[in-house]
């Protein structure tokens, strides 16, 4: 469960910039999710209600924002969509693909008091 | 109106492995700066990983400084295996963690001699999964996957085999008794990654190792000259 530390690193950055900007609650927490990043997001969501509790972001809203899949397929000469890593590309069918979105993992902004 | 407040929005835009990310860099500068060419090895549990690596060390230990550091969830069994090949090993015990992050390998590196132009070997805990998605400041992640294993371990597990740079298809002497069709797991690993090399070789009759050693020298000549010309 790399979620686990994945969220520690969440709460991490928003006590830091709780600091910077000055707020003392927050109500809620957008992130940036790609579809080809590293983590589900749904045991996203659950650790976090857990490693969320007794810090500034308890009982936050928890909000992803997913972010499609693209490669540079090398074939084609163009940005294809992607679904999954091991998919072809959607034109030619082969697999000379570079990702070129969808590995976001990233807090893009809160919403806080 | 007193005793309300104003909520308000902001943006933050971090990544969140960002700290991570920077103790990599930390790690990567420092090997570096000493020549030191760093692997991080990837892979379910059992695939040989720890195997490959006391042949690997024997075999090359005569030619290189060599360490290693050994991520599993519990025991030092593996560190001491490592151990009996006259390597130092430092054992990190992540407990109920499934990875090793960056700030722990900085932290095992204090505790190792300097590898001045050596090797550095990094066993990650065994899991195809959560290490993909944490930069140690090895030059190149090596996923370890047995003919044991199935040929769909690359497309059922695709972050990883995205993330590495080489596929060591390892137990290849046992494929005699196997039915296991090397041509469809190459080809799997190519879907997610078209750029990953791979090697088949055996840490028990070390069949393929002299293929995984000049791949080694190559990028380790490469390390070393570069530190060379920075000095």
């Amino acid at each position: 469960m790399h979620e686990m530390a994945l969220c520690e690193s969440v709460i991490e950055i928003i006590e830091r910039e709780a600091q910077q900007q000055n707020f003392s609650k927050v109500r809620a927490v957008w992130l940036e999710i790609g579809a080809l990043s590293h983590v589900e997001p749904e045991a996203l969501r659950f650790c976090f209600s857990a490693i969320s509790r007794n810090t500034i972001a308890a009982d936050a809203r928890f909000e992803i924002i997913g972010v499609p899949g693209e490669a540079w397929c090398m074939k084609c000469a163009a940005t294809v969509p992607l679904v999954q890593r091991y998919e072809p590309c959607p034109r030619c069918g082969g697999h000379q693909l570079q990702v070129t979105a969808g590995e976001e993992l990233r807090v893009k902004e809160l919403e806080v008091d | 109106m007193p005793g309300l407040t104003q909520a308000r929005v902001v943006q933050i835009e971090r990544d969140i492995l960002a700290k991570n990310d920077d103790y990599a860099r930390r790690n990567r500068a420092r090997f570096a700066a000493g020549g030191v060419f760093v692997l991080n090895l990837v892979s379910s549990p059992g695939s040989g990983k720890t195997s490959l690596l006391v042949k690997t060390i024997t075999d090359l230990k005569g030619r290189y400084p060599i360490a290693v550091i050994e991520g599993d969830q519990q025991t030092a069994n593996d560190a001491q295996r490592i151990r009996a090949t006259g390597a130092p090993a430092i054992q990190i015990n992540t407990g109920k963690g499934c990875h090793l992050d960056a700030h722990m390998v900085g932290h095992a590196l204090e505790q190792l001699p300097p590898l001045t132009d050596g090797l550095l070997f990094i066993e990650n805990v065994g899991n195809l999964v959560c290490p993909a998605a944490f930069d140690l400041g090895e030059a190149h992640k090596v996923v370890v996957l047995s003919i044991t294993e199935g040929e769909d371990k690359p497309i059922k597990y695709p972050d990883m085999f995205a993330a590495a740079d080489l596929l060591l298809l390892n137990k290849i002497d046992l494929l005699p008794h196997l039915d296991f069709d090397l041509a469809s797991t190459i080809e799997y690993a190519r879907r997610v990654n078209p750029k990953i090399e791979v090697l088949t070789v055996s840490a028990r009759s070390g069949e393929g190792l002299p293929a995984f050693y000049a791949w080694i020298d190559k990028r380790a000549a490469a390390a070393r000259a570069a530190a060379k010309a920075a000095e």
